[in-house]
């Protein structure tokens, strides 16, 4: 009888502990491999040798000085960088072990499988309606006005976004607050479904309350997307992500655990990025 | 650290924070010292004086906790900095139970002067000694980021607690002896369990140095060998 108590009690805390440790990603699957890839901006080696496992479900933040090619290296992942001619990208990306430069590969499909959310919010001259349903619409993803409506609307309630624009979704996206444009621009990268989101620096035209919203809101993105953001704020990497990695000079100097890169990192210019001792 | 920080202040700061927990622990090197010598010498006024500058150090933890808890709040500290001003947040209240160690020595100095002197006094003050070196040499250790210097006053607690046990037994058996040497036995032998806690509160700076350094925390037992608190003394 007190056997079967004990056990009665015991099973419940070990599930758990095991759903705790699967969330703080104790080895968490790998969605976007990249090995030793090397980027060429005409002459200028801009990215060298950058090895890296984004882990999937996961925010994975890239910090470093500017001009470290951080930025760089987040337009590879989408193949952003095929539109500047004198861009060369060498070595091997993969998402879910598919190499993302293979011929046979669409990029607009990739585009669509990985979206992108940039620093300057950029909305585009439709209605806010307009701005969500153009690209599940050119995608086919939808049937007709219903499935239009109910795609709209759960972007931009998962986008946090749909109470305050509800009523008014035939203005111009361009019309909202800086912060709600952001959020608009994440609820468009995230209706046409992608698996992984490129943030490259998402809150910096933003003030801090729209900074904080932006921030809920990938905590709560994270559980279905996999979310790769360039950041200058060290505040914000340590804020909203499980690993970080340090770019400089076109180097990956280090990468790991986000708690452990901001308390304890192991190479010096980490250390002297991170404390303020060299810009 | 080599390099200096870009925004100067932040420099001057940490060096605020430095100056001021080198100046907490020479306070209270010399308040072990100044105890050990007023026990000695069998010096109330001494051992007054001890009591009240004790406030000093009191205030000095203030200051420094202020002060960190400033730096967190502006300068959002990280790693090797993070690390000094949590430490320096730590260290603050283990260098006020030093110089309150000290105090309460003194306190027990005046009761003891008011009782015939007693014959052990020798133990006594080789503790007293060693317990002051280890507190010199661990804040030394901490203002200089030396984990070696650190770990080898966290070793030689081993041999303060061996003195402590001992001493300890004979203050027992010199009870039992002369029950009229209960009274002055027994504020010795609080005098001498003050010494060991200031050199249990040494090793554990010892550990803060590891962390500020290392960035990890000591886990291992350090070596205690605390049979005092099981001691009996059989009559017979």
């Amino acid at each position: 009888m007190t056997n079967t108590a004990m056990t009665e009690e015991n099973t419940p805390k070990e599930l758990e502990v095991t759903v705790e440790a699967n969330e703080t990603s104790d080895a968490p699957l790998t969605k976007v491999d990249a090995r030793d890839v090397n980027v060429y901006y005409a002459d200028n080696h801009a990215l060298r040798d950058i090895t890296i496992a984004i882990p999937e479900n996961h925010v994975t933040s890239f910090i470093g000085p500017s001009g470290c090619g951080k930025s760089t290296f987040l337009r590879c992942i989408n193949r952003m960088n095929d539109t500047i001619d004198i861009c060369r990208v060498e070595g091997k990306i993969e998402i879910d072990s598919a190499d993302i430069y293979d011929r046979n590969i669409d990029v607009v499909q990739l585009r669509a499988k990985v979206g992108m959310v940039f620093q300057k919010p950029n909305p585009f001259p439709k209605s806010i309606y307009d701005n969500i349903a153009y690209g599940p619409r050119i995608h086919g993803m939808v049937a007709g006005k219903t499935d239009t409506d109910e795609l709209v609307e759960a972007s931009l309630k998962r986008a946090g976004l749909w109470e305050e624009v509800k009523d008014r979704l035939a203005q111009p996206g361009t019309s909202l607050s800086g912060g709600q444009q952001q959020r608009l621009c994440i609820a468009r990268a995230i209706a046409v479904s992608p698996q992984v989101i490129l943030m490259d620096e998402p809150c910096s035209a933003l003030d801090p309350i729209a900074t904080a919203r932006i921030e809920e809101l990938i905590d709560e993105l994270r559980q279905n997307f996999t979310i790769v953001i360039v950041t200058h704020s060290m505040q914000q990497a340590a804020r909203v992500s499980q690993k970080t990695a340090f770019f400089h000079l076109g180097e990956l100097v280090e990468q790991g655990n986000t708690e452990h890169i901001f308390t304890n990192p192991v190479d010096k210019r980490t250390q002297d990025y991170i404390t303020g001792r060299f810009g | 650290m080599s390099t200096d920080h870009i925004v100067k202040s932040f420099d001057e700061e940490l060096s605020r924070l430095s100056d001021r927990i080198s100046r907490m622990g020479g306070l209270a090197e010399v308040q072990i010292e100044r105890s050990i010598e007023a026990l000695q010498r069998r010096n109330t006024e001494d051992a007054t004086q001890i009591i009240e500058d004790d406030a000093r150090i009191d205030e000095l933890q203030v200051e420094i906790e202020d002060l960190a808890i400033q730096m967190i709040a502006r300068r959002q500290p990280l790693a090797t900095d993070l690390r000094a001003t949590v430490s320096g947040l730590k260290v603050a209240p283990h260098i006020e139970r030093i110089g309150d160690y000290a105090k309460n020595i003194a306190r027990r100095t005046i009761a003891l002067n008011q009782t015939p002197p007693i014959k052990p006094m020798f133990t006594i003050p080789r503790m007293g000694r060693m317990a002051r070196g280890m507190v010199q040499d661990v804040l030394d250790a901490f203002t200089n980021n030396d984990v070696a210097k650190a770990r080898a006053v966290w070793e030689r607690d081993a041999e303060l607690d061996d003195m402590y046990d001992s001493l300890f037994r004979e203050l027992l058996t010199y009870m039992m002896e002369d029950p009229r040497s209960i009274t002055s036995c027994t504020h010795l032998l609080f005098v001498a369990r003050n010494i060991e806690r200031i050199g249990d509160i040494a090793t554990n700076i010892a550990e803060l140095v590891h962390y500020q350094v290392e960035g990890e925390t000591l886990t291992e037992d350090r070596p205690k060998t605390d049979e005092a608190s099981v001691t009996v003394v059989d009559s017979n």
